[in-house]
């Protein structure tokens, strides 16, 4: 695995695998010493330009739980709308020899770019880009649900993790709010089909994208009936922009209130989901608008373990893309050129 | 300057007009000077002594009337670094183009008398076809308030073509005094159809692929709702539009709706709206990112069955070039446009030709005779091919095959969508008023070409 | 590149790590390496040097050696590499239940996957699962672990392993058992206990198979590797290069 860019294309058994050592990851972060030493040597550049102290975060952490070397770039400020900024900071992040790097960015195709356009041969690790796709964030999640669905580990997230190898066929994971703008939901939606699950989409007519009928799931304006209805075993909320709200006549719902009481979710509608069922948000939460605090705070919410298992989950794209034979890769022939070297010496 | 339009006389040997049978042509002093059966003209015949006369061996060839471009975008004034009105028509005649109309989205814009003038005197002074300046709608493209439409007619360029393009004159009250307006000197107003607010943001076309990708989609109706009101506006106070780059299915229903009910409405359709389509901006190459945007195979198929049944009247190529640095960047903020200059016919004939659905008679019509009639100019170009005509000619070799590199194209940028690919039919030679401006497929530099010699430039123009 | 022109490397003799790790000689250990007679001929077929029984054998001798050396069976735990290093611990641990009463037959699993020092001369290898038995309450302090392996070769993997053990925590002593030395070893590390020492060059491949992993009957087996590129000799570069997925090399 060279990049992870998208999880629409990522094939299942590449799916199961980051899954898989997602887990084995997990199993190492209950240690008293959580620092492996397998990318020792190897430089991950942590390259935002837009902030997001949390995503940041857990790639920075994630990586250095594997020993790499880790440089923040803030790009923020830089300006993004001019795009020479990319390139020059990816001619940049080539010269001084990044193996790895962890991109977000406003605009959708980014990490694309970055990964093809031919201005620098490292890994490239999406961590979002515009309206188009978060695929660690997917990953997390997916893991999460397997965790408590399939490999029923207890409330507290511990024990061990039946579910290594498994996929998710025939759970119904309902994913609520703006999916219009929202890379979380596009990347939930192509890795949870991929990986067996039912996915209905629920969100008011305006926040659902036109072309959505080629995605691999249903669309609900309803969230009470699908609650009812179809009785999802996991639901996902979306973080609601506040800038979606405002803009007068392109707002794309009438007000927080009625946005609230038609896709807010709280008590009253856990109360109509399966025991078993699980609560998940990507966060940050607008705690009263598309989620309540009684809600969240739930002991069906995995909220917060969906950010502890983020790091798991990066650590193990980290691995994935960064651990392996680089040879097929362009950066290669460093090592590879040396050991024939010393070869020829001998 | 001299007046002598060419010294050299040009016998055709062999070639086709418009794709029919073998003829012998003859081109001197600036006009077809004979057409004959293959073999039946001696070369130099009619001829003074002194006279230099070129044979060349086109068997094969078509012979089509030199290509005429409502749609081009120059960038001189302002954006030099992109191309040039010397660099940009240069380009067209490496196309086969003998005129070209020079959009009025310049630095500053072509909203003056005074600015037109400038543009129509880099034209001619490049000579290597003839330069066509269109005027500004609205002053700086603001979309507020008339240009002085009357004072650029009236001016040494005679504008007759008018365009807000690259904006839409959205506001429905000053498309209609526009329309009006243009009525006092035959002009025509050529919308860049495209509903502001439906469009904000918006980065490709709005469909199955955007909704994949994550870029903000640009709906079709967006189009469609500005061309129906205005056929509509046309209609209600009788004068011609153009709209430009049609791109829609939607578009094409509009329009020959509007037809038949006997609107006086002409269109277009760029060649890249003919052959590309918005699956091409999976891979956020900028390269692909126009305006208006790629749309779907159903709409590729609705503009050229448009453009085979006449409902489409011409091609136009929105020759848009831009710095690498515009396109080298991410998509969102990557500029829009692609070149179009020297690729337009191979397009149109691989496409339209070599499917069958036209003629190469179909094909003079849609990038000569059309356009040149809705841009006022056909009394120079456009024209027939018959003896005494202005010797406004393109030869291509529809036999050939070219690959396309952006590196090698003779406009100044190098933003081709069609880079890599194997295009149909290679432009031999291009003629404008009998003096050669492209010869065995390479563009001549001088005598004449972009030395400001042709001294008979646009007489016809102003009459 | 062809494994015959590496003569300089591979005829070192297999030396056991001078002095370094202090010696228990593998005497005990079963026929002289001579003892793998069958001709090598040059068709490069397969050899068998080990048949079920043989190995049978060797793994109940071990047990036997094991309990003896740490005067019993208690604080052991046994933990085997994977693949095959993990139903050899397997196996072990029942034979050990046999001898020793009280031990409980649990084993675990060590992986070693993220300790290695050439995961970036290979395809990335899938982590497997480090399984500790549930009486341990996940600490391995103070136990006396025995590491299993199929094969003893560079001593990179057990390398990795004694890192591995180190960030589960702090055992009283560390052993290891290992079915085949083949030799070539490129770090002072040597077997506690030695199924059949296997005097091998490095373009010899062995491979150990194992009918609950990889059907068939128990054997170990020796042929020539195929393609070049095998042995540089210099360092980890040669015996990494051969490995392959079935085959423990280092
Ligand atoms: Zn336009």
């Amino acid at each position: 695995m060279k990049h992870l860019l998208t999880t629409q294309g990522l094939s299942k058994d590449d799916a199961i695998l980051l899954l898989d050592t997602s887990a084995q990851m997990a199993a190492t972060q209950s240690r008293e010493n959580k620092k492996l030493p397998t990318l020792r040597g190897r430089t991950v550049v942590n390259l935002f330009y837009e902030d997001s102290t949390r995503t940041r975060i857990s790639f920075e952490t994630a990586a250095k739980r594997l020993s790499a070397d880790v440089i923040n770039f803030s790009a923020k400020g830089s300006s993004v709308s001019k795009g020479e900024s990319l390139k020059d900071t990816a001619l940049t992040l080539h010269a001084m020899g990044a193996d790895a790097v962890v991109v977000r960015h406003s605009a959708s195709g980014a990490a694309h770019q970055l990964a093809h356009a031919g201005w620098l041969d490292a890994g490239v690790l999406n961590a979002g880009d515009g309206m188009h796709q978060h695929p660690t964030q997917a990953l997390l999640d997916a893991f999460t649900i397997r965790r408590h669905l399939v490999g029923n580990v207890g409330d507290d997230g511990r024990g061990p993790d039946s579910s290594v190898g498994a996929d998710l066929a025939g759970l119904r994971i309902a994913i609520v709010g703006d999916v219009l703008h929202s890379r979380v939901a596009r990347s939930n939606v192509y890795l949870l089909h991929t990986l067996g699950a039912e996915v209905t989409l629920v969100a008011p007519p305006t926040l659902v994208p036109v072309g959505v009928e080629t995605w691999p799931c249903r669309v609900s304006y309803h969230l009470d009936e699908t609650l009812e209805q179809w009785q999802p075993d996991a639901v996902m909320m979306l973080r609601v922009q506040r800038e979606r709200m405002s803009g007068g006549s392109g707002a794309f719902f009438p007000s927080p209130m009625e946005y609230s009481r038609k896709f807010g979710f709280d008590a009253r509608r856990l109360a109509v989901l399966p025991d078993h069922a699980i609560v998940m948000h990507p966060g940050p939460m607008n705690r009263g608008l598309e989620i309540s605090a009684a809600a969240a705070d739930h002991p069906r919410s995995v909220i917060v373990e969906q950010v502890a298992n983020g790091v798991a989950v990066r650590m193990a794209a980290l691995y994935l893309l960064l651990a392996g034979d680089d040879s097929t890769g362009s950066t290669s022939s460093n090592t590879g050129s040396t050991s024939t070297d010393e070869r020829i010496a001998l | 300057m001299s007046s002598t339009p060419s010294s050299t006389t040009y016998v055709l040997r062999g070639v086709r007009p418009y794709g029919t049978d073998p003829v012998d042509v003859v081109l001197s002093d600036g006009v077809i000077a004979a057409i004959g059966a293959p073999g039946t003209i001696e070369a130099g015949e009619g001829q003074g002594a002194g006279a230099v006369v070129r044979e060349i061996q086109a068997e094969g060839h078509v012979l089509l009337p030199g290509l005429v471009d409502l749609h081009t975008h120059l960038r001189e004034p302002g954006r030099e670094d992109a191309e040039t009105v010397f660099s940009g028509t240069r380009a067209a005649a490496a196309g086969g183009f003998t005129a070209v109309h020079a959009m009025a989205n310049t630095t500053p814009t072509q909203d003056t008398a005074g600015v037109v003038e400038q543009v129509y005197r880099l034209g001619q002074e490049a000579g290597w076809v003839d330069v066509h300046p269109i005027g500004a709608v609205t002053v700086g493209l603001g979309g507020e308030k008339l240009a002085e439409l009357g004072a650029m007619a009236d001016s040494a360029a005679r504008v007759r073509v008018f365009s807000d393009d690259g904006k839409c004159v959205h506001d429905p009250v000053l498309m209609r005094r526009a329309l009006e307006y243009v009525k006092a000197f035959d002009g025509v107003v050529a919308q860049h159809a495209q509903e502001p607010r439906l469009t904000e943001g918006a980065q490709m076309n709005e469909g199955v692929v955007s909704a994949q990708i994550g870029l903000t989609g640009w709906p079709a109706v967006a189009e469609e709702s500005i061309i129906a009101r205005d056929v509509l506006l046309a209609e209600h106070v009788g004068s011609r539009l153009h709209v430009c780059h049609l791109s829609t299915a939607g578009s094409v229903e509009i329009v020959r709706w509007a037809k038949g009910r006997g609107i006086n409405v002409t269109a277009e359709v760029t060649p890249h709206h003919l052959v590309l389509t918005d699956d091409l901006a999976r891979d956020y190459d900028p390269v692909f990112k126009v305006n208006p945007p790629l749309r779907t195979a159903k709409d590729v198929e609705a503009v050229r069955e448009g453009l085979a049944d006449g409902t489409i009247d011409i091609v136009a190529t929105d020759h848009a070039p831009h710095p690498v640095e515009d396109k080298d960047c991410e998509w969102a903020s990557a500029a829009f446009g692609m070149t179009g200059l020297e690729t337009a016919l191979s397009v149109v004939q691989q496409t339209m030709v070599d499917t069958g659905r036209m003629t190469w008679a179909d094909v003079a019509r849609v990038l000569s005779e059309n356009p040149a009639r809705i841009g006022r100019i056909s009394a120079t170009q456009g024209r027939p091919i018959a003896v005494g005509e202005p010797a406004n000619l393109t030869l291509v070799d529809p036999a050939a095959t070219r690959a396309i590199d952006g590196r090698t194209q003779v406009t100044a940028s190098d933003n081709t969508p069609f880079q890599g690919m194997e295009l149909p039919g290679r432009v031999v030679a291009t003629f404008l008023r009998g003096r050669a401006t492209v010869l065995d497929g390479a563009v001549v530099d001088g005598p004449g070409n972009g030395t400001g010699a042709d001294g008979k430039t646009l007489e016809g123009a102003a009459r | 590149m062809n494994p015959g022109s590496r003569m300089p490397e591979s005829s070192a003799p297999p030396s056991p790590a001078s002095g370094t790790v202090p010696s228990a000689a593998p005497s005990a250990t079963s026929s002289p390496a001579s003892s793998a007679a069958p001709s090598r001929d040059p068709g490069t077929a397969a050899r068998t040097v080990l048949g079920e029984a043989d190995i049978a054998r060797a793994l109940t001798r071990i047990a036997h050696e094991i309990v003896e050396r740490n005067k019993g069976a208690a604080d052991l735990l046994l933990l085997g590499i994977p693949t095959r290093g993990v139903q050899l611990a397997h196996r072990l641990a029942e034979r050990l239940a046999q001898i020793e009463p009280t031990f409980s037959g649990e084993y675990g699993t060590l992986d070693v996957t993220m300790y290695r020092d050439d995961l970036r001369r290979q395809p990335t290898r899938a982590v497997g699962q480090t399984v500790l038995p549930g009486s341990l309450d996940g600490t391995i302090d103070d136990k006396v672990v025995v590491l299993v392996d199929d094969v003893l070769f560079s001593g990179r993997t057990i390398r990795a392993a004694l890192d591995a053990l180190n960030d589960l925590g702090r055992p009283r002593v560390v052993q290891l058992a290992a079915l085949v030395d083949r030799g070539h070893r490129e770090l002072p590390i040597r077997a506690d206990y030695v199924g059949k020492n296997l005097p091998t060059s490095r373009s010899e491949r062995v491979r150990v198979r194992l009918a609950d992993v990889d059907g068939g009957a128990d054997s170990v087996v020796i042929s020539e590797v195929a393609s070049a590129g095998v042995s540089t000799g210099s360092t980890g570069d040669a015996s990494t290069a051969s490995t392959g997925e079935s085959e423990a090399t280092l």
